[in-house]
């Protein structure tokens, strides 16, 4: 099979991903994309952000750019660069530009580890002007209508360098991601790593114990992505135990006694 | 043999004679110094050694030692010896000398017990898992601690100092992992829920009770576990058969079958118990805990009446934020609120979800509210409807609500305890070892004072202020673009522009066609740690706080995270840390009202501030930390062997074990004597002596800048 290579704005979500909704987020995005609201995706990290923007541009029949930021990310990584090609500079528009002007769905991932300078650039495009200026070439583009920027942001990191300016966040519709209840996300769990039902409630089972830890030693608990990851181990062959220690309790620390403890809990459960 | 030459009994004689202080104690040591005498030179160090040590702390301790070692040194593990040493220097700490003599007395048991303790668990070393561990298994949020037996008052769990009953260590820690679940499903599986105590003395014999109703709710307790923690349950058979328990006697047979349904619960057990007495001697299991009903009811009868207000009270709370959302949407209802809790049936399932609605609509509760209705649930299986009205205005006393929070000084008007505190240990030199949980370190705060002194410091220096946030001011990190780079982000349209005329012209083009974002980030946390002891009366004082305030509009103009304690003491029972300003505290009118209030205290013990300075940084995250130590004198205290080489060594070993942490440790002093001891302690280039208390408002700005620039 041959890996294919797209354009960023002809990338179009083309299958239905699986996705199972918690509660009225779909309709809630769909108003905010008719209204030509931007969205910001609040969660713990592997509670289905990514998923459900994946899931809305197959909905939406757009194209999605996702763009997942570091602490490296430049203004002019989003906007554009002049490069030098045969003795000319020519401008090459970045990821949001395309975006603006095709109309596609822009997604920042993890927002907040971006720059600060960075989150200066999308606030005329996140109120009523959708308007993105080109500083270097003294332009100015309107977004074309069907463009939609949404951003995500994980509320869990306690650095304070990492929190949300009120001026940014104050311009999105904000929309809550937890993780799944226990039922749908056995669901989940089930449906995506190919385990049975028994297999699944105890991966949750497990799971509910690493989060009742956040707090405790642990900053995070085990998310549904590493259920799914561990999941899929599972299905493949590997004992149980061994699949949660390798997929979530060392995702989760590296504190040994920290992965001592954890690992009693899934050898309880398993 | 080779190697340095014997002691002979004259040298050695004059040593003990010293060590001993024979002088006043008589104590014979001539045949023990020939003894030692005759002896190789490595036996001699060994056995000189310790005795010079332990005499430091203790000088019969160290005549009983000397008596006793040499005959040791052949039969046992020199590393044993050691330890039995250690053991009874820190006996000697904790419980004074006649404990500590009993433990000399008894080496041989010493010996015996630590060979056990090979392989047993030792509380202290699975405390942290097991805590984690039973954290992470659902309910009530539970303590664990250590206690004479594995028991639970329904809030913490307590465990045996070692368990031992496996062979090896594995199985030990697999033993005490089983008890602490079981004591943990005790908890969570509603074993309290009957009333035991009438229970138990409504029968002939309470104590043969009391056992048989441990084994049955063993049993009902397995399966609950079995249902819940396969893997568990697997693991507490193995360790039942390794100890031949797991035959049940034909009527136990039948018990357990009765008790492993689903449905079974703590009056089931209560019924068998006549039966089951009736039935021979009960079982024993491995890893049943104590059932002790006076402790539990003890705990319960106190925690179900605040849990009981608490919730009401959350509750009120939680109507009165939905009212103020409500408000804002629709005109004000005065109908009676009416909270509602559903949950699935199953009560038994980790995964039953609570649903609290109001009026019909759904909220989430948060999670201490969660918290709450999970611990409510496990005491009374259910949550009556009472416990959801809200409670009313001026129903419950609020203050009661706090956990009391000790006054740190009302601990000196009673009989002295150690509650609330934090213990440190501090390194004793002439033992050459810790001296475990010596100081009782309690953090103050600064009683701020508005008396202008804020102002008229910063009007009297009003020009280096100026000077210094500047100065400050130019150090901050900052995003500066480089021009002209070879390599680099952006294109330097300047210098491409001429580059290309060049090119044109036929000379040669530069390759320095970008430019280049350079961040010089400060991730800058630093400590100051002030001295308050009775010295700084009077001029240094006012010196200190001079710096401080000066210090901080630098600090403030320059943006690196600061806090600032003072430390101060009397004897090692009473270490007190002042605290002026967290490090994640503004600089607020009332940490400047707290720097205002900085008043001489007591004396200059400084090992437990930099320990506690070491562990406060430890917690913060960057990149360059700093404990800047502000004296001016040498560590003393009062009427202690902290005075003189005690409390330097001590101060030095402090210091390493910040620098192990990462921590660089800088001190700034007006004594100026100071050049016989600090760079002992801080070594040579770590600080710094100002030799007018005049000038050090002035200097101890500008030395922070250098040391971090």
């Amino acid at each position: 099979m041959n890996a294919r290579t797209l354009d960023t704005e002809a990338y179009y979500v083309e299958a239905e991903p699986y996705y199972e909704p918690t509660g009225d987020e779909v309709a809630v995005f769909e108003a905010a994309y008719r209204n030509k609201l931007p969205v910001l995706l609040k969660g713990p990290t592997g509670c289905g952000k990514t998923r459900f923007m994946e899931y809305m541009a197959w909905r939406l029949k757009r194209p999605l750019i996702t763009v997942s930021c570091h602490d490296d990310l430049t203004a002019s990584d989003l906007v554009g660069r002049f490069l030098v090609k045969g003795g000319e500079t020519t401008w090459v528009d970045g990821p949001l530009t395309r975006a603006v002007r095709s109309g596609a769905i822009c997604y920042l991932d993890e927002i907040v580890e971006a720059r600060k300078d960075t989150m200066v650039v999308i606030h005329p495009l996140a109120d009523d002007r959708r308007t993105l200026p080109i500083e270097k070439l003294g332009i100015l583009v309107e977004a074309d209508d069907r463009f939609c920027l949404a951003v995500s942001y994980n509320p869990g990191y306690q650095s304070v360098l990492k929190d949300l300016k009120q001026s940014t966040r104050q311009r999105f519709v904000a929309l809550e991601f937890g993780y799944p209840s226990p039922d749908l996300e056995r669901r989940i769990v089930a449906t995506e790593a190919g385990v049975d039902m028994d297999t699944a409630e105890k991966l949750v089972r497990f799971a509910h114990m690493t989060r009742n830890l956040k707090g405790s030693g642990l900053e995070e608990g085990a998310s549904t992505r590493l259920l799914v990851h561990a999941g899929k181990l599972i299905a493949s062959g590997i004992a149980p135990t061994s699949a949660c220690r390798s997929a979530i309790a060392q995702a989760v620390t590296d504190d040994e006694e920290m992965l001592a403890a954890v690992q009693e809990l899934s050898s309880s459960v398993f | 043999m080779s190697g340095p030459a014997r002691f002979t009994a004259d040298t050695i004689l004059p040593l003990l004679e010293k060590w001993l202080d024979v002088e006043f104690t008589f104590y014979k040591v001539e045949d023990l110094a020939a003894d030692i005498a005759a002896r190789p030179r490595t036996e001699q160090d060994f056995l000189l050694d310790w005795i010079r040590r332990i005499a430091t702390t203790n000088i019969e301790i160290a005549y009983q030692y000397a008596r006793r070692a040499p005959a040791l040194l052949g039969r046992m593990d020199w590393r044993m010896i050691e330890a039995w040493a250690l053991h009874a220097m820190d006996t000697y700490d904790r419980s004074g000398l006649r404990a500590a003599l009993l433990v000399i007395e008894g080496v041989e048991s010493f010996a015996q017990q630590r060979h056990a303790r090979v392989a047993g668990a030792l509380f202290e070393d699975i405390d942290g898992i097991l805590l984690t561990f039973v954290r992470g298994l659902s309910g009530r949020r539970l303590g664990l601690a250590q206690a004479d037996a594995p028991y639970t008052d329904s809030e913490t769990l307590f465990l045996p100092n070692v368990i031992a009953e496996m062979e090896s260590a594995e199985d030990n820690f697999q033993l005490a992992k089983a008890t602490v679940a079981m004591l943990w499903a005790q908890t969570r599986f509603g074993s309290f829920r009957a009333d035991l105590s009438a229970a138990l003395g409504a029968t002939a014999e309470p104590d043969r009770a009391l056992r048989a109703f441990t084994a049955l709710e063993t049993l009902r307790l397995e399966a609950c576990i079995a249902r819940h923690l396969p893997g568990l349950h697997r693991e507490m058979q193995r360790l039942k058969a390794l100890l031949h328990q797991d035959v049940l006697a034909p009527p136990w047979q039948d018990f357990a079958a009765t008790l492993a349904g689903a449905g079974a619960r703590v009056e089931d057990s209560l019924r068998l118990l006549a039966p089951a007495m009736a039935a021979g001697e009960p079982p024993r299991f491995c890893y049943q805990g104590e059932f002790r009903p006076d402790a539990v009811a003890e705990r319960m009868s106190a925690r179900i009446a605040r849990e009981k207000m608490l919730l009401r009270v959350k509750l009120a709370e939680l109507l009165e934020d939905h009212r103020k959302q409500e408000r804002e949407h629709a005109p004000a209802r005065e109908s009676a609120p009416r909270f509602e809790l559903s949950q699935k049936e199953d009560v038994l399932s980790d995964t039953g979800e609570m649903e609290l609605t109001l009026d019909g609509t759904p909220l989430t509760p948060p999670e201490d509210v969660k918290a709450l209705l999970t611990s409510i649930q496990l005491d009374l299986g259910q949550i009556p409807d009472e416990y959801l009205t809200p409670a009313g205005p001026g129903e419950y006393d609020l203050s009661l609500l706090q956990p009391r929070q000790p006054d740190p000084d009302e601990v000196w008007q009673g009989t002295y305890h150690e509650i609330g505190a934090t213990l440190y240990d501090e390194w004793d030199y002439g033992r050459q070892h810790y001296r475990k949980n010596w100081c009782v370190m309690r953090e103050k705060e600064v009683p701020p004072v508005y008396d202008g002194f804020v102002e008229d410091t910063l009007r009297r220096y009003s020009g280096v202020v100026k000077h210094l946030r500047r100065s400050f001011e130019a150090m901050r990190d900052e995003n500066r673009i480089f021009k002209r780079q070879p390599h680099g982000d952006e294109v330097d349209i300047d210098a491409l522009v001429e580059a290309l005329a060049d090119a044109r012209d036929g000379r040669e083009m530069s390759n320095r066609l970008f430019t280049r974002m350079h961040r010089a980030e400060r991730n800058i946390a630093v400590m100051f740690m002030v001295d308050m002891s009775g010295s700084t009366r009077g001029w240094i004082n006012d010196a200190e706080r001079e710096s401080l305030i000066l210090l901080c509009e630098a600090l403030e103009a320059l943006g690196d995270r600061y806090g600032i304690y003072g430390f101060s003491g009397q004897t090692r029972k009473r270490c007190e840390l002042y605290r002026v300003k967290r490090i994640d505290e503004p600089y607020s009118d009332l940490v400047r009202a707290r720097i205002s209030g900085i008043r001489p205290q007591d004396y200059t013990r400084m090992g437990f501030a930099i320990r506690h300075l070491t562990r406060l940084l430890t917690q913060v995250e960057a990149r360059t930390k700093l404990l800047i130590t502000l004296s001016d004198g040498k560590p003393d205290d009062y009427f202690d062997i902290y005075r003189g080489q005690y409390g330097i060594e001590d101060t030095r070993q402090a210091l390493i074990e910040a620098k192990r942490a990462g921590i660089h440790s800088f001190c700034i002093t007006i004594d100026q004597e100071a050049r016989d001891y600090l760079p002992h302690m801080y070594g040579a280039a770590h600080y710094a002596l100002i030799d007018d208390v005049r000038k050090l408002p002035l200097k101890v700005a500008d030395i922070y800048r250098r040391l971090t620039t």
